[in-house]
């Protein structure tokens, strides 16, 4: 019986986990593209799901064609951001770029609320509701589309950035911004495929966790916390690192949820959160880097 | 300038000062609501109906020759804003009584105002400690956590469903359950198995239902507003959990069953009457009055009418009678506001008195069961 529950627990971490994992890759490519932290991460998730629910319903589209547009739709939401609010700004010190994001996550959500209302509102499951049962635990066919995208993704990201021009360009720009320019890199450009980027990566995370969670204009918030800290965990690395540090979150919530008391479920995510802030601010697996000083 | 245009300004300008000069001057009635902010999905229904009910009432010739005049004023769900817009009401506006705030807490913010002011106040939310112990001016319309919480451990009593984990949301309207949930087992012979709460905002609460399946319990009681709920009603579904699951009146709309999907079939909640209203008997007393709310608001602003809306329409009444039996002065509209009895609103049956403010009895409630999609009254 507890072997049970404790399976449960853990299946069920995992796979909010591997939501988190996703949206806090989103959080560390901007960071290590432009050095700031977008705390307007979240808003893209919720615009996806809100996208795509649109595209279902008004437009009319199957769910196989509702998701790249909205995604599309998302990236380019993402692009006119980073051109109107990210790119004029005169002296981008990290500061106003952080509270710029706050402010524009504060604006794409009041559209939101606008545009979509405020209520919740349900997208189907891609494929069904009904539960599969592995040992004495059972998880949804959803489940498995998160953790299977989840892991395309990455793998896709990690393609991308050490087996592209574009992505190592990228890269560069996150070592050291002036050399990148120095060599020929529009930093500037690599500044907006990593906003289009990681904006595409909240939207596919808010379309496959929809169906289970539901969606609603202020669903942002919690979950860019939640991928913040799972990025923060990873220390801000675009690769596994943070995948590690969704999952380890999302699996520490529900034991402590299951366990200990679920009144203690977000304070878990946010004191591992300050823990790592204080103790490894360069997160869980990486080494301490002098530049970071 | 366009001489026809001139002329048609000069007219409607006339007219406007004219009906200011021959018509008694309106009623003034202030409204707080939280139409915007997380506790919009009360706030902007009841602001609807307030202004529907007024509308209504002024086009059939207003209150005793008198037209009621709403001044309705967002609070976005924050208990310092509430404080502030009451002041600004009381003495900017000069209202004679107050309908709202949405929320508990914002309710109980208000409260010092509303006595100092001696303004009265009708709440339209469902914290018992509103009323409990009575303030000389302040009422409420919506029914307390304690009446819904009576009718599923009845139900449970009889059905001898004895052992009960409940669930509810970490929130001001799960915690007032919670603490009801706790006070009121002993009475029905009830044991609190299992104690769980969830975050407003969370999307997954298999590990709580996981710690629950563990336990012995016969039913589930979960406390909360949607989405929460309807994420507990999927989670327990993936789980196979097989306990009977009771919901609060938090979710009784048909949002729940929109967002649960096939997870809410077999759910059983207490529900407000509005929500059934077309099942009721004819005999039914508030049958009237739930119909053609339920009529109107659809006809307005069509959407179905729900029970936060029917508070602000029984408030709103309330005080129409109120001033209908002679009052005028906000002393006197609190003196006639308590001496109520017998009226047939959209939450139930109001008697008010020195004693009790909140005026409704168990029968507020019925228990409902969600089968194909749709309610039924439980028996």
């Amino acid at each position: 019986m507890q072997f049970d529950q404790i399976l449960q627990y853990t299946l069920s971490g995992l796979s909010t986990g591997a939501i988190y994992a996703l949206i806090g890759i989103g959080f560390s490519i901007i960071y290590n593209a432009t050095g700031i932290i977008n705390f307007a991460q979240g808003e893209f998730v919720m615009l996806g799901g809100l996208l795509t629910l649109s595209c279902l319903d008004l437009l009319k589209l199957p769910i196989w064609a509702a998701i790249p547009c909205a995604v599309a739709v998302s990236t380019l939401a993402g692009l006119l951001f980073e051109r109107l609010a990210i790119r004029p700004l005169r002296q981008p010190t990290p500061i106003n770029l952080v509270i710029i994001t706050i402010g524009g996550s504060i604006l794409i959500r009041g559209m939101a609320m606008l545009i979509w209302g405020k209520d919740t509102h349900a997208i189907p499951s891609f494929s069904g509701d009904d539960p599969i049962a592995i040992g004495g635990a059972t998880i949804l066919p959803q489940h498995l589309w998160i953790l299977a995208i989840t892991v395309v993704i990455i793998v896709i990201n990690k393609f991308y950035f050490y087996h592209t021009i574009s992505g190592k360009a990228m890269r560069a720009c996150a070592y050291n911004r002036r050399a990148a320019g120095l060599v020929g890199i529009d930093v500037r450009r690599m500044v907006l495929f990593s906003f289009m980027i990681s904006s595409a990566m909240g939207a596919v995370a808010g379309i496959i966790v929809a169906p289970l969670t539901m969606i609603a204009y202020d669903v942002g918030v919690m979950l860019g916390l939640k991928g913040f800290c799972a990025a923060i965990i990873g220390g801000m690395s675009s690769g596994i690192a943070t995948v590690v540090g969704g999952l380890l979150l999302g699996v520490l919530e529900s034991l402590g949820a299951g366990l200990i008391s679920s009144g203690y479920k977000d304070a878990i995510a946010f004191i591992i959160l300050l823990l790592i802030l204080f103790i490894r601010p360069q997160g869980l697996f990486g080494k301490a880097d002098s530049e970071r000083v | 300038m366009n001489f026809r245009l001139l002329s048609f300004l000069f007219a409607a300008v006339t007219m406007l000062l004219s009906t200011n000069v021959f018509a008694a001057a309106p009623i003034k009635i202030g409204a707080l609501f939280a139409v915007t902010g997380p506790a919009a999905f009360l706030g902007e229904p009841e602001r609807n109906t307030a202004k529907m009910i007024v509308d209504e009432i002024n086009k059939a010739g207003g209150v005793k020759g008198r037209k009621l005049e709403l001044v309705s004023y967002d609070t976005a769900g924050d208990a310092t804003k509430a404080v502030q817009l009451a002041t600004k009401l009381i003495k900017d506006d000069k209202v004679v009584a107050i309908i709202g705030p949405s929320t508990t807490g914002e309710t109980m913010a208000v409260i010092p105002v509303a006595e100092k002011e001696q303004i009265p106040l009708i709440s339209c939310s469902a914290g018992s400690k509103i009323t409990d112990p009575v303030k000389k001016w302040v009422f409420k319309t919506a029914q307390n956590d304690s009446l819904a919480v009576g009718r599923i451990y009845e139900y449970l009593q009889k059905h001898k469903q004895t052992n009960v984990a409940i669930l509810t949301v970490s929130d001001g309207f799960g915690a007032s359950g919670r603490e009801q949930l706790k006070a009121q087992a002993a009475k029905y012979g009830i044991k609190i198995v299992s104690d769980d709460t969830y975050g407003p905002k969370d999307t997954d609460m298999t590990a709580q239902l996981t710690k629950i399946r563990g336990s012995n319990a016969q039913a589930i009681i979960c406390w909360g507003t949607n989405p929460g709920p309807a994420v507990v009603a999927k989670n327990a579904r993936q789980l196979g959990v097989k306990t009977p699951l009771f919901m609060s009146h938090g979710v009784s709309s048909k949002k729940f069953i929109e967002l649960a999907g096939d997870a809410a079939e077999g759910v059983k909640l207490p529900s407000g009457k509005v929500l059934v209203s077309d099942l009721l008997p004819k005999s039914e007393s508030q049958k009237k009055a739930l119909v053609s709310f339920v009529k109107d608001y659809q006809n307005h602003y069509k959407a179905e009418g729900d029970h936060f809306g029917g508070h602000a329409w029984d408030a709103v009444m309330l005080l129409k009678n109120a001033i209908e039996r002679g009052a005028e002065t906000p002393s006197s509209i609190r003196d006639q506001l308590e001496k109520t009895r017998n009226f047939f609103g959209i939450g139930g049956t109001f008697n008010y008195s020195a004693q009790d403010h909140a005026g409704l009895g168990k029968d507020a409630f019925v228990l409902v069961e969600i089968k194909n999609k749709d309610w039924v009254i439980v028996k």
